[in-house]
């Protein structure tokens, strides 16, 4: 009853105190530190200094999720993680995409499959914000199949020769390391490839209608050595299924930054809607209002009830995978229907950056289509639910 | 340095809607958010910085039911060292809690006590200054800095039109503080798992041995204050509007 935010089913009675009081820190110190230069980032695709921002995120526990404090992490639990999650998303999305990066696609593969040198030469300082990190899958010509990607790496010797390229990558431009995938003989590899290897190039993408907050880019490889130490273990065979675990991470917390997103719109245009007066009443007084209120309202609180049962089933380790792609799909949906209505209702100022519905809106799309699409994950549940896969289909050229 | 930090917890009400209930005596709850006293939170803040600096323990202490206590966790999670909640209700009287509180500290060990310099609910800004003289040891009120010396503090407290005045002040001794005499750290997640381990004593009015006395004042009526006057444009040529606004300020009495 005393959480300033969107609970309308009593969900906060159902955290433990450690779990508000975390939420409720990340809150303050977004409110006070960060909230005031998001407007200016975003108008300008001027990313935020992560340089500067990720140390303090660090320093309060913000990156790394559950992995262990031997390592530098935090530690949380996936509950912890999750409203994390939720209150940076609530701010921006890119802050969450920063996060789930750190913690979700680069820590937690070291984490879990990485060899004990690179675990302590990179999750300590990834951790504390002091170095940065980003995952480099997605290619020119493969985005959600991603099994068939172009980037070769060849061994020589005692080296890896690395050659291709990836885009969309987030943090591309500021990383101090990338972890990137890449076919070798034996199947798809990951390796780290750090800033200033010869051979290797990092640039940013602008020109985006989202996530103008935060850093996108392409990252090239031409000819580009690392030791053969770099490789990450243990992701051997044909193996992609580190990598879909890895996702699976992200899509956790996906989840409960979309509705965080959905929260921030639905409370704007709430607050907009009682104080907004058009013939004669405050528009918040007429049944169309009202309506487009409530649905927002009743799509959340289903979304955080997703969320809420996702985190509680990965702590006591019993999620399956398919779970975790409903809560993704479904809550990017909420979002990008609250973040239309609540626009909507804001009329002509809900085309203005001076309030928050058009950026989220923006936002959610890149949501929408990274860590899987609706459509993917859909194909996911679809084969869960009929044991028929539908992901492929045999296409004969006389189609065309 | 062992330090006494009371904090209360308080609605938001800079944010949001207040109107008065249906009894014209409190203001309606229910969809207020309550959090640590803004104040409380720059003198708790305080207390760790002193801990840090010398030795010691700081402990917060709070008068109230157990939805009280997350202001309480929240301080041992920026660094208390322990915590007791009074388990009774706020009396809400700033005479009637001075005394719950003098017969709370005055049993404890310290060799300074720690107020907010105000609430951010009723502003009466006397509770701190109550509890020192009930305790017999020197005060400070809107306190700005703190210096400690052997035995005896450093002690700025600020006056109106940005003066300071700095006093030394023997031990043991109550400040109450102003905000912005430091920044008050965020809630870090490693602060929460340690806070875990602290203790949160709860104590009952009989185990303090607290007395009842009567309020010295009754509150007869709260009210939103009415709207004022709609405002008056002044219009015609520069001149004419400077002519008109500094006889209209001459006339109020302005100069
Ligand atoms: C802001 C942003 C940040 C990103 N950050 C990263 C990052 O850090 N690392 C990284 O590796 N990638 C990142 N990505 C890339 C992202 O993961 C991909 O965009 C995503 O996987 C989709 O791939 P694609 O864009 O190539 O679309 P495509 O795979 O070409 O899909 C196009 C459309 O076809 C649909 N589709 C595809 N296959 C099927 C099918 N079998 N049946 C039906 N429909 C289908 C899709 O749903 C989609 O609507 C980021 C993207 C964005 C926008
Ligand atoms: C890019 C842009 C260009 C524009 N150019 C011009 C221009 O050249 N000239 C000009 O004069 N104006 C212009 N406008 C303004 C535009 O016409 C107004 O925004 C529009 O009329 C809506 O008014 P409003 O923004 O004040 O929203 P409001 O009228 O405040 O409406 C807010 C919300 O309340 C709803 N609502 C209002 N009344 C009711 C009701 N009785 N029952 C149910 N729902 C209700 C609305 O549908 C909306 O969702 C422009 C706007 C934009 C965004």
């Amino acid at each position: 009853m005393n959480f300033k935010g969107v609970d309308y089913y009593d969900i906060d009675d159902l955290l433990s105190d450690d779990e508000k009081l975390v939420r409720d820190s990340v809150r303050e110190f977004l409110e006070k530190e960060v909230k005031p230069l998001i407007v200016d980032a975003f108008q300008n695709e001027k990313p935020l200094n992560m340089k500067e921002l990720a140390p303090k995120m660090g320093e309060l526990g913000m990156i790394g999720g559950p992995v262990p404090e031997e390592y530098g992490g935090p530690e949380t639990s996936y509950m912890e993680f999750g409203l994390i999650c939720h209150e940076l998303e609530r701010v921006d999305g890119a802050l969450r995409s920063f996060a789930a990066v750190q913690s979700a696609l680069f820590m937690y593969p070291i984490w879990k499959f990485g060899s004990e040198e690179q675990k302590h030469k990179w999750l300590p300082h990834i951790a504390k914000g002091k170095k940065i990190g980003c995952f480099g899958l997605t290619e020119p010509n493969h985005g959600s199949d991603v099994a068939g990607m172009d980037t070769v790496a060849k061994k020589d010797r005692d080296e890896w020769v690395i050659d291709g390229s990836k885009e969309w990558i987030s943090e591309a431009s500021v990383a101090d390391v990338a972890l990137v995938f890449a076919r070798a003989d034996e199947g798809v590899r990951g390796f780290f490839v750090e800033r200033g290897t010869e051979g290797f190039t990092q640039a940013f993408q602008g020109k985006k209608g989202s996530m103008r907050c935060g850093d996108v880019g392409e990252l090239a490889f031409s000819n580009c050595r690392v030791p053969s130490e770099n490789i990450l273990p243990k992701t051997t065979g044909s193996g992609l299924r580190g990598v879909f675990m890895t996702l699976n991470q992200a899509r956790h917390g996906i989840s409960w930054g979309a509705i965080g997103a959905a929260e921030d719109c639905y409370e704007t245009a709430l607050n907009y809607a009682k104080k907004r007066e058009q013939f004669g009443s405050p528009i918040a007084s007429y049944q169309l209002v009202q309506a487009k209120l409530v649905k927002m309202l009743t799509e959340i609180t289903k979304g955080q009830l997703l969320s809420y049962r996702l985190s509680r089933l990965m702590d006591e380790k019993k999620e399956r995978h398919q779970q975790i792609s409903m809560a993704k799909m479904n809550n990017v949906s909420v979002a990008r229907y609250c973040a239309r209505t609540a626009r909507e209702i804001l009329g002509a100022n809900g085309v203005s950056y001076d309030y928050s519905p058009m950026r989220h809106m923006g936002n959610i799309e890149a949501v929408y289509t990274y860590q899987g699409t609706s459509d993917i994950h859909t194909l996911i549940l679809g084969q869960d639910i009929t044991g028929i896969s539908a992901f492929t289909r045999e296409f004969k050229t006389k189609e065309r | 340095m062992d330090v006494i930090v009371c904090v209360k917890k308080v609605p938001d009400t800079a944010e949001a809607d207040v109107s008065v209930g249906a009894g014209g005596r409190e203001i309606n709850k229910e969809r207020l958010t309550f959090a640590i006293n803004e104040w409380d939170n720059y003198a708790v803040e305080e207390a760790i910085r002193l801990k840090e600096e010398d030795e010691g323990t700081v402990t917060v202490v709070t008068v109230g039911g157990k939805d009280k206590e997350d202001i309480l966790r929240r301080s041992l999670a920026m660094g208390a060292d322990k915590a007791i909640r009074l388990d009774m209700e706020d009396p809400e009287d700033s005479f009637v809690l001075a005394n719950v509180l003098y017969t709370l500290i005055k049993d404890q060990k310290f060799d300074l006590v720690l107020f907010g310099a105000q609430s951010g609910d009723f502003n009466s800004g006397v509770t701190g200054v109550m509890v020192a003289r009930m305790l017999g040891i020197s005060h400070a009120a809107m306190v700005n800095g703190i210096e400690v010396l052997d035995g005896r503090t450093k002690t700025s407290r600020e006056l109106e039109g940005g003066l300071n005045e700095i006093y030394e002040i023997k031990l043991p001794a109550l400040f109450t503080i102003q905000t912005g005499i430091n920044e008050p750290r965020y809630v870090s997640i490693s602060g929460i798992r340690k806070a875990r381990k602290k203790e949160l004593k709860v104590m009952t009015p009989a185990d303090v041995g607290v007395t009842e006395v009567k309020p010295m004042l009754s509150l007869e009526k709260m009210y939103l204050p009415p709207p004022g006057k709609i405002a008056e444009i002044i219009g015609g040529s520069p001149e004419e509007a400077a002519a008109k606004l500094a006889s209209l300020l001459k006339e109020k009495g302005a100069f």
